[in-house]
C-alpha cells in the first residue's frame, strides 16, 4: 500500500483467551480434556440439566491468580460470579457464569523483548475467570450437533489496554502471554486446541498536518494461531487506513464506533459481522448459586510462592549478567527448565558462556532431533557444570565436550565418568605428543613439504597435520599442545 | 385394627420398625388411598406405585434381617414434582418438561430415602413454583381437600393437599415465597421452610436460586421434626448449603422452651388481614402466654403494608420479592429453550431464535412468560440500577429488620396469608393481587430465615387458619419446640377435613 505523509499509528488491545489446565472443568468434576469423542466428558451440570448446580474448582482460580500475579495486577481480596445472559446453542444454560465488575484481577502489565534487544510494556486492564462454552458442530447440511466436552472448561480472559502500536508489539505481546502461561503451568496454551484464543481490537491515529483523526475500531473474533493474528492485525491497518483515505470524515470512530470482524482464513482478511440485536445488553448480574470468593493474604502468599522467576527477568538476567545476545537468552527462557539447567551449572562454579554453548549447541540440536525441549535432551545441571568446568581446565577439549555432552543425555553417569569410559580425557603427555606428531611427520611428506615451504598451501597444510594428530589421539589431545609441538618438529 | 392412613409418620415407622406392620401394607394402604381419593383432588401429577412396593419390600426384607433402615422407614411420602428423581418424570406441572426424565435424584430426596422413606409419587404444583394457588399448573388446578371449590394454595399445593387428604404420610416441598408454608395455611398442615442453607437445593429445579429453600408438609410438628432432620446438612454439591451440625430435632421437639420470648409483628396485624385469622393469633398468644411465655410486639417497618389515598395496599417487601424473584427466574428458565433437552416446537422454523421462541411460547404457561419478562426487564441496561440493585438494598433492609427484632424476642408471631383458601379462579385474573397474597411470608425469603406454618384453627366457614413462627437463622429447633409447644396447648393438630363431602 501506498503511504502518504500521513503520520499513522495503530492503536492495538488484545482480549486472549487462556484455557486453564487444571484436571476438571470449572463448577464440575469432569475432566477437562482435549480430543475425546463429543460428549463424554459431561455431567448434569456442565450440561445445564433441571437442578443441578455449579461448585466452584478452587485450583482454576488458584492458577488465575498467579497469572494476575506474574502480570503485577492487583488480585482482589474478594471477587464475585455473575452471570452473562444470552442464548446460544452451545451454552446449555443459556448464561455464561463469569466475573462482571469484579475481576479476579486487575491494573497489571507486561513487559515484552523487542527483537532490537529492547523492551515494550503492555498494560493489562484486567484478567477475569469464566467458564468456556461448548462447540457447535456443523457435521451435516440440515443438521448441528453440539460437543459439551469444552463446556464449563475454565477460561481465563485477560484484557489488555490499547497499548501495542506495531504488529510486531501485537505480536510480541502474544508470544509473551503464551510464554508466561505456559511457563507458570497455567495453560498448555495449545493454539490447535483452541486452548488460547485472541481477540484484536484495532484502529488507527492518523494525523494529518494538525489535525487528528481516529478510524472505528474493528474488534476482530476467535483467532486460533499467531500467523492469523499477525496477518489480521496486518490486513487491519492497512485497510483501515485505504477506508479512510477514502472518507476521512466518513470513516471515523465518532461515527461508525466499533465493529465486529470475523478473520476469513482463505482470503486472509477480515469481514464485517452484522452486529446481533442484543449483543451489547447481557443483563449481568451476581449468580446467586455460588458463594463469592475470598482470596486473603495467606492465600494470595501461598499462590505468589509457586511462581519462581519470571521469563522476562530471566531473560534481562541473561543478557546482563551472562553477556547472552536477545536471541540466546530467548532461546533459554522458552521455559522455566533450560534455563534452571543452566543456572544450576553456573552455580557449581562453571562458566556461564561455555554453558550456553554446549545448551544452544548439542543441547538444541539433540531437541531437534528428537522434537523435544533442550530441558528434555536429558543433561541435569550437575552434569553440565562439571563438563564445564572439564573443560576448562583442560582435562577435555570442545570436541570431547561436545561428545560427552551427547553421551550424558542417556545416562546418570558423570562426566569424568563417561570421559573416562570413553578415553577422552585429554592427553597432555608430550612424549605421547610428540611420538604423534613424528607418526604424522613421516606418514604425510607431500603436507610436510607444503607446510614449510611458505606458500599459499602452507596454512591448510598445518591444518591438515593437526587434524591427522588428533585423529590419532582420537580427540583427546590439547589442540593448542598439539601444534606447539608441530610447530617445533618443523622448525617453523 | 386402625386405619393405616390416620396414623402420624412418627407413629407408622414406630408400627412399622416394631413389626407391627409391614412397609408393605403401609404402602398398599396409601396407593389404595390414593386410587379413592386423588381422582377427586389431583394432588399427584404421577404415581410411582411399582417402585414404591418394590421399596417397601424391600424394608420389609431388611427389618426382618435385623436392620435398622432409618428413621423413616416405610414411611409413604410425596414429592413436589420440582424436585429431581431418577425414576419417573419431573415435570414442574410444565408442558416444557412434561416428559422430561431426570438423570439423577435431589439430594434432599436421596437423603429422605436413605432414611428408609418410600416415595408415592410427585405433585402438582404452580408452574414452575410460580404461583400462590396451583392453578398455573399445566396439568389443572389441585383442590382443596376442605372444599374442593376453592384452591390447595401454592406452589407446593399438590403436597398440602395430599398431606391434607391422608394420601400420602408426609411430603416435600419448596419454598420461594412461602410455597410451603402458605399452601400448608390453606389445607390445615404443617408447613415448614427451614433457614436457607440448611437444606440442599441440589436437583430442585430452581425458580429464584436465592430464595429457594426445600422443606417438608406434615400432619404435626413432630412429624415435621422428622423429615427435617432427615434431609438437613450440608451438601457439597450445593455451594449455598451451609456446613453446621444439624440438632437432632426429633429427639428435642418436646422439649418445651422456658423463658420463650415471642414477638407480635405490628405491621401484619393491619385491617387487611381476616378477622378469623386475627383472632386465631391472639389466642395464639394468650395460648403462648398462658405456658409462661412472654409476649410483646415488635416492629418490622420494612415488611409493611402501605395504603395511598385510594386504598391501594402496596408493600416494599413484595416489590423487592418479584424483583429478586422475577430477575433470577428469568435467567433460571432460559435453559428451557428446546435444545438440549425438554419440549422443541414441532413446527418447522427458519432458525436457532424462531425454534427458541416456538418452543418457549409453546411450553410456558402464561405466570412463567409474565415473569421471565418482567425478570429480563428489571435486568436490562438501563434498568438494573432503579430495579435489581434497588430490590438488592431493600433486601438488606429487611435482613436488618429482622436482626433487629431478634434482639428483644427469641421467634416472631403472625399470620401466613391474609385471608382463608380462596375460591378456584378469584385470584387468577388479578396477579398483582395474588401477589399481595404472599406478604406475610416472603419477607422470611428475602431474610434467609426458617419459618413454621401450622393450624392455628379452623374459621367460622369451616376452612382451616394458620400461623406462622419465624425465628432467626438455624433456629430450626426452637420454632419446632415452640410450635410443639402450641400443638399441645391448644389442642390444635392434626386437622382433617371431611372427605365424603368432596
Amino acid at each position: 500500500m501506498m503511504r502518504t505523509s500521513d503520520d499513522i499509528l495503530p492503536v492495538v488491545g488484545l482480549e486472549i483467551h487462556v484455557e486453564l489446565a487444571t484436571a476438571t472443568k470449572l463448577f464440575c468434576r469432569c475432566r477437562n480434556t482435549f480430543g475425546d469423542p463429543p460428549n463424554t466428558h459431561v455431567c448434569p451440570v456442565c450440561i445445564g440439566l433441571p437442578g443441578a448446580l455449579p461448585v466452584m474448582n478452587r485450583r482454576a482460580v488458584e492458577l488465575s491468580m498467579k497469572v494476575g500475579l506474574a502480570l503485577d495486577c492487583k488480585v482482589a481480596d474478594y471477587t464475585k460470579w455473575d452471570r452473562k445472559n444470552y442464548y446460544y446453542p452451545d451454552l446449555p444454560k443459556n448464561y455464561q457464569i463469569s466475573q462482571y465488575d469484579l475481576p479476579l484481577a486487575a491494573d497489571g502489565r507486561l513487559e515484552i523483548p523487542l527483537s532490537d534487544g529492547s523492551t515494550h510494556v503492555v498494560r493489562v486492564l484486567r484478567a477475569h475467570l469464566e467458564e468456556d462454552a461448548g462447540k457447535n458442530i456443523h457435521a451435516a447440511a440440515a443438521h448441528t450437533g453440539v460437543d459439551l466436552n469444552r463446556s464449563c472448561v475454565p477460561l481465563l480472559e485477560i484484557v489488555s489496554e490499547p497499548d501495542m502500536h506495531s504488529v510486531e508489539q501485537v505480536l510480541g505481546y502474544a508470544r509473551a502471554m503464551h510464554r508466561l502461561v505456559r511457563w507458570l503451568g497455567a495453560s498448555e496454551a495449545n493454539m490447535q486446541m483452541g486452548q488460547m484464543r485472541f481477540e484484536p481490537n484495532v484502529n488507527l491515529r492518523i494525523k494529518r498536518g494538525d489535525v487528528e483523526f481516529r478510524t472505528p475500531i474493528a474488534e476482530i473474533k476467535n483467532l486460533n494461531s499467531f500467523r492469523a493474528l499477525e496477518r489480521t492485525v496486518a490486513f487491519e491497518i492497512d485497510r483501515q487506513y485505504a477506508a479512510w483515505l477514502e472518507d476521512p470524515e466518513g470513516f471515523s470512530i465518532d461515527k461508525l464506533g466499533k465493529q465486529n470482524r470475523g478473520y476469513d482464513d482463505d482470503r486472509e482478511q477480515t469481514v464485517f459481522q452484522r452486529e446481533k440485536e442484543e449483543a451489547h445488553d447481557y443483563r449481568y448480574f451476581p449468580d446467586p448459586d455460588l458463594a463469592p470468593v475470598v482470596m486473603d493474604k495467606s492465600w494470595r502468599d501461598s499462590v505468589a510462592a509457586e511462581i519462581g522467576e519470571l521469563p522476562l527477568a530471566r531473560w534481562k538476567r541473561y543478557t546482563e549478567d551472562y553477556s547472552l545476545s536477545p536471541e540466546e537468552a530467548d532461546a533459554l527462557t522458552q521455559d522455566p527448565e533450560t534455563g534452571d539447567i543452566l543456572d544450576e551449572a553456573v552455580d557449581t562454579g562453571a562458566d556461564a558462556r561455555r554453558g550456553v554453548n554446549l545448551l544452544l549447541g548439542r543441547g538444541a540440536a539433540l531437541a531437534n532431533e528428537r522434537g523435544c525441549a533442550i530441558a528434555a535432551v536429558g543433561v541435569t545441571g550437575g552434569q553440565l557444570g562439571e563438563l564445564v568446568k572439564m573443560q576448562d581446565a583442560g582435562e577435555v577439549n570442545a570436541t570431547a565436550a561436545a561428545r560427552i555432552f551427547d553421551i550424558l543425555t542417556e545416562t546418570d553417569q558423570s562426566p569424568r565418568e563417561v570421559a573416562e569410559r570413553e578415553g577422552l580425557l585429554a592427553v597432555s603427555d608430550s612424549n605421547q605428543i610428540e611420538q604423534w606428531v613424528e607418526q604424522v611427520i613421516e606418514a604425510s611428506p607431500q603436507a610436510v613439504e607444503d607446510a614449510t615451504g611458505g606458500g599459499k598451501k602452507q596454512k591448510g597444510a598445518f591444518g591438515f597435520l593437526t587434524g591427522q594428530v588428533m585423529q590419532l589421539s582420537k580427540g583427546a589431545a590439547q589442540p593448542q599442545e598439539v601444534q606447539q609441538i608441530l610447530r617445533q618438529k618443523l622448525g617453523l | 385394627m386402625t386405619d393405616i392412613t390416620e396414623l402420624s409418620a412418627v407413629e407408622l415407622r414406630d408400627a412399622i420398625t416394631a413389626g407391627d406392620i409391614s412397609a408393605v401394607a403401609a404402602a398398599e394402604a396409601y396407593l389404595e388411598a390414593i386410587d379413592r381419593i386423588d381422582p377427586r383432588l389431583h394432588a399427584y401429577n404421577e404415581v410411582h406405585r411399582d417402585r414404591a412396593m418394590e421399596r417397601a419390600s424391600d424394608i420389609d426384607r431388611r427389618l426382618s434381617a435385623g436392620e435398622r433402615p432409618g428413621p423413616l422407614a416405610g414411611v409413604p411420602v410425596a414429592l413436589k414434582d420440582n424436585l429431581c428423581t431418577a425414576y419417573g418424570r419431573t415435570t414442574c406441572s410444565s408442558a416444557i418438561l412434561a416428559d422430561y426424565r431426570s438423570p439423577f435424584t435431589a439430594t434432599a430426596v436421596r437423603k429422605l430415602e436413605d432414611a428408609g422413606a418410600i416415595v408415592l409419587g410427585k405433585t402438582n404444583l404452580d408452574e414452575f413454583a410460580m404461583g400462590s394457588t396451583t392453578e398455573t399448573s399445566a396439568t389443572g388446578p389441585t383442590l382443596n381437600p376442605w372444599d374442593t371449590g376453592r384452591v390447595p394454595g401454592g406452589s407446593s399445593g399438590g403436597s398440602a393437599a395430599a398431606v391434607s387428604a391422608g394420601i400420602c404420610a408426609a411430603a416435600l416441598g419448596s419454598d420461594t415465597g412461602g410455597s410451603i408454608r402458605q399452601p400448608a395455611a390453606f389445607c390445615g398442615v404443617v408447613g415448614f421452610r427451614p433457614t436457607y442453607g440448611r437444606v440442599s437445593r441440589y436437583g430442585v429445579v430452581t425458580y429464584g436460586s436465592s430464595l429457594d429453600q426445600v422443606g417438608p408438609l406434615a400432619r404435626d410438628v413432630s412429624d415435621c421434626a422428622l423429615l427435617t432432620a432427615a434431609i438437613s446438612g450440608h451438601d457439597p454439591a450445593d455451594s449455598t448449603s451451609v456446613p453446621a451440625d444439624v440438632p437432632d430435632y426429633p429427639a428435642t421437639v418436646d422439649t418445651p422452651l422456658e423463658n420463650l420470648k415471642i414477638g407480635v409483628v405490628r405491621e401484619f396485624l393491619s385491617d387487611s388481614l381476616d378477622a378469623d385469622i386475627r383472632q386465631a393469633i391472639d389466642s395464639a398468644a394468650e395460648t403462648y402466654a398462658s405456658l409462661g411465655a412472654e409476649v410483646r410486639e415488635v416492629s418490622l417497618p420494612y415488611s409493611a403494608i402501605d395504603r395511598d389515598d385510594e386504598g391501594n395496599i402496596s408493600s416494599h417487601a413484595v416489590a423487592c420479592y418479584y424483583i429478586v424473584a422475577m430477575a433470577e427466574a428469568s435467567s433460571n428458565l432460559a435453559r428451557f429453550d428446546g435444545v438440549h433437552f425438554g419440549h422443541r416446537t414441532a413446527e418447522r422454523v427458519r432458525d436457532i431464535v424462531e425454534l427458541y421462541s416456538r418452543t418457549r411460547a409453546e411450553g410456558f404457561g402464561d405466570e412463567v412468560k409474565r415473569r421471565v419478562m418482567l425478570g429480563t426487564y428489571t435486568l436490562s441496561a438501563g434498568y438494573y440500577d432503579a430495579y435489581y440493585n434497588k430490590a438488592m438494598k431493600v433486601r438488606r433492609l429487611i435482613h436488618r429488620d429482622f436482626e433487629r427484632a431478634f434482639e428483644t424476642v427469641d421467634v416472631l408471631l403472625g399470620p401466613v396469608a391474609p385471608t382463608v383458601a380462596y375460591r378456584l379462579g378469584e385470584k387468577a385474573d388479578n396477579p398483582l393481587q395474588m401477589y399481595l397474597g404472599d406478604i406475610y411470608t416472603i419477607s422470611v425469603n428475602l431474610a434467609g430465615l426458617p419459618g413454621l406454618s401450622i393450624p392455628g384453627g379452623v374459621s367460622k366457614a369451616g376452612l382451616p387458619l394458620g400461623i406462622q413462627l419465624i425465628g432467626p437463622v438455624f433456629s430450626e429447633q426452637t420454632l419446632l419446640r415452640a410450635g410443639h409447644m402450641f400443638e399441645q396447648a391448644s389442642g390444635i393438630r392434626r386437622l382433617r377435613p371431611d372427605l365424603a363431602g368432596t
